[in-house]
């Protein structure tokens, strides 16, 4: 008997072993050493004829909607310099995990990004300092970069705003209607306003043919970032704005009151009350969900940044027209929020690994220049990348022309509004936004209340700006 | 046949023994050697002693809560997989028609990925709960009972053809001579076919159990711990704490040497508990 049944679990063992080895190769406690990085998707770029090589520069990409265009931008600048750009870039939302393996390696990334003053604090022992550098003195304004006494680490390459984008169209559909509350988008410049829109749109959704006022406020881990890095520097900015600090002083934003999560809620509260998507089901949106359901014509406004367009452009079956998108600030009734314009920053800044050759940190710090300088590179740019690129060496005319990027620029023209300024970068950690995200999305299913949600903002900032600190 | 000569003992230990050091040996080693360093990227480390040990279990409880929901869920599915799969075997060697067309049935969702499983299973779960105005992120509990289902509709079908091959194995005669001394099936079940399959047994309990602990890309693609961490198991929180927090690279570290010790304190008392079994019979 154990004769004849022990060949039969030999071979199904040796099989376990096999399968256990294709099916699930993470978890073993043996490889936690190297732990699977979800894969990068490596794009480098061959070079056609011989090589003629004068040197290959290692970029690793953190934006994966603009990864193809990259390619176009390796071919173009091999054609002109003859160097080599090889290109991987992060699969979403795991930027951070990629640079963590791809930069102990011998070929290490020479050229990355820093998302501000924490991502520096984290890698600083990988930044060279950049002041010497020619983009650096093509920077218009030389106080975005990312800065540590006289040094200069992280130079800014793209400006950004975020707002609530709305469609046009039906917001023409309801003020046409008998009895609405405004006449023009004009008059909606503070949140009661909005507010009284949103809720009368809301009530009368059927005639304007929409599921719901707001897209869903995607609460997925991983895609709350509107909510618990964009939608959550309104406070903070107001915080640091009514109590003078300064940001760039370290000691000054250990701690925060977050004195206004009442207007938080404000905002918070109508997108929820007045979304496509039930409250309780919003743990499982995901951001490309919300631009969907705005794209598709099913809701009127979305809150999002301009590099949103590709997205609301990528649907199929889109009914959204271009020249119907516009920004609108996001109010959340703060006093003299009439004057509040839409949120333009930055957190996107070039770093050169300070570990690589020199003559591999030159060739990175070429790279740049040439591609926010030369016609080819500002040509892509403009057109393809849509970047509102913060440099002199570009001209009046050489701007984006998507329907967000152009709203972007009209609100920074206009001076008599003040900008929300970026401070989520001095936000204490992913983990405290993690967490912060989590509550939001326990708080939108009923699971906890808002005064925990609050409790836990106040008391995670200060934990986790004391571990980085350490 | 002579004797091998000793010379040969080199050609043919010597793959093994580099491709287990290689794969095995040093990445283990050094990963000890990790926990106790400070590190950022895993060429560049100071060393910090045990703190990182206490930091593991100090700071935040997300290291023993992902332990604690482990534990339950070990203990849960270990008992489900087990009992479907010698179920099923029972059923499918019982001369039901279509026997191998079943078999092949129940084995096939083995041979599906992790990640693809736990998607799949987050739909329909999703799509069940949507008909009560959640879904799976609302509560841990959601998580944990789809983790269940997810990993015994994997695991059964695999363990299921374990026990086939066991029953398959215990002689005719000595069912024939039970039924002849008067035995019912409960009893044929009670007292032949459990102890004559118990090698078997001891082979599907391991692996459930530690398939259980180490369970990562279900967990990842089913709930990723939400809400709140509060679904993570430990190997999802090794990696969270790797990969997700900087400066924690270190603690992630020393999570996954305590992982190792409790992994392998299981299946070395489980494995002992089974085998005096083994023998009494």
């Amino acid at each position: 008997m154990t004769k004849k049944l022990f060949p039969i679990i030999s071979i199904l063992l040796i099989i376990a072993f096999a399968l256990a080895a294709c099916a699930k190769p993470t978890a073993a406690p043996t490889e936690v050493t190297q732990p699977e990085v979800p894969p990068a998707t490596e794009a480098p770029v061959v070079a056609t004829e011989a090589p003629a090589v004068t040197g290959e520069l290692y970029y690793l990409n953190f934006k994966p909607e603009i990864a193809e265009t990259y390619a176009k931008i390796g071919e173009a600048w091999k054609a002109e310099t003859g160097n080599t750009l090889k290109v991987v870039t992060a699969a979403s939302g795991t930027y951070e995990q990629t640079l963590k393996s791809e930069i102990a390696k011998a070929d290490a990334p020479v050229l990355f990004q820093i998302n501000g003053p924490v991502g520096y604090a984290s890698w600083k022992d990988y930044c060279a300092d950049l002041s010497d550098t020619e983009l650096y003195s093509h920077l218009l304004d030389k106080s975005m970069a990312v800065t540590s006494g006289d040094g200069v680490y992280g130079i800014p390459y793209v400006v950004e705003g975020y707002g609530i984008i709305y469609n046009n169209a039906i917001m023409n559909k309801y003020f046409a209607l008998p009895g609405a509350k405004a006449a023009s988008m004009d008059e909606i410049n503070n949140f009661a306003k909005l507010k009284e829109v949103v809720e009368d749109m809301t009530a009368r959704k059927a005639e304007l043919g929409i599921e719901g006022v707001f897209s869903s406020t995607s609460l997925k881990p991983g895609e709350d970032w509107r909510w618990q890095t964009h939608l959550a520097n309104l406070p903070i900015f107001y915080e640091f704005r009514d109590n003078n600090i300064n940001t760039g002083d370290p000691a000054a934003t250990m701690e925060v009151t977050f004195q206004y999560a009442d207007n938080y809620k404000n905002i918070f509260d109508l997108y929820l009350n007045n979304s496509v998507t039930d409250p309780k089901l919003l743990g499982s949106k995901s951001v490309d969900d919300s631009m969907a359901e705005f794209a598709l014509g099913k809701s009127a406004m979305v809150q999002n940044g301009n590099w949103a367009w590709n997205q609301i452009k990528g649907v199929e079956g889109n009914t959204v027209l271009a020249e119907d998108i516009k920004f609108l600030p996001i109010y959340m009734g703060m006093p003299g929020e009439e004057k509040q314009s839409i949120s333009i920053g930055t957190e996107n800044f070039y770093a050169i690994n300070s570990q690589a050759s020199p003559e591999k940190q030159k060739l990175a710090a070429d790279f740049i220049m040439w591609l926010f300088s030369s016609d080819t590179g500002k040509n892509f740019v403009t057109n393809e990348l849509g970047f509102i690129a913060p440099f002199d060496t570009f001209a009046e005319d050489e701007k984006p022309t998507d329907p967000l990027s152009l709203e972007v620029i009209r609100y920074m023209s206009n001076t008599d509004l003040y900008n929300v300024a970026w401070n989520f970068t001095v936000f204490p950690s992913q983990t405290f936004k993690d967490n912060f995200g989590a509550a939001l999305l326990q708080y939108a299913q009923g699971t906890t209340t808002w005064d925990e949600v609050k409790a836990l903002f106040i008391e995670q900032w200060k934990t986790e700006k004391e571990l980085a600190a350490q | 046949m002579h004797n091998m000569p000793k010379k040969y003992y080199a050609l043919f230990t010597l793959p093994t023994i580099i491709a287990f050091a290689i794969a095995f040996l040093i990445p283990f080693l050094f990963g000890i050697y990790l926990s106790f360093t400070n590190f950022r990227t895993v060429t560049d480390t100071t060393w910090v002693g045990f703190s990182n040990y206490i930091r593991a279990f100090t700071g935040d409880n997300n290291f023993v809560h992902a332990l604690w929901f482990t534990v339950r869920f070990a203990i849960v599915s270990l008992i489900l997989i087990n009992l479907v799969a010698f179920t099923l075997a029972l059923l499918l060697t019982g001369g039901v028609k279509g026997t191998n067309f079943f078999r092949t049935i129940f084995f096939m969702p083995n041979l599906i990925g992790g990640i693809v499983l736990g998607y799949i299973w987050q739909l329909i779960i999703n799509g069940i709960l949507l008909n009560f105005g959640v879904d799976l992120t609302y509560s841990a509990t959601y998580g944990f009972w789809g983790l269940v289902v997810l990993m015994n509709w994997q695991q059964a079908g695999y363990m299921m053809v374990i026990y086939i091959a066991a029953i398959q194995s215990i002689p005719t005669e000595m069912v024939e001579a039970a039924k002849i001394d008067g035995a019912n099936g409960w009893q044929i079940i009670r007292n032949i076919t459990i102890p004559m399959v118990m090698p078997a047994i001891t082979i599907c309990t391991f692996l459930t159990l530690t398939n259980s602990f180490k369970l990562f890309d279900q967990n990842l693609a089913l709930t990723a711990g939400a809400p709140a961490r509060e679904s993570a198991m430990l190997a999802l929180d090794i990696y969270t704490t790797f990969y997700g927090r900087v400066g924690y690279e270190g603690v992630g570290q020393a999570k996954a040497v305590v992982f190792s010790i409790i992994v392998a304190i299981i299946v070395i008392l489980q494995m002992r508990l089974t085998r005096t079994r083994e023998v009494e019979r």
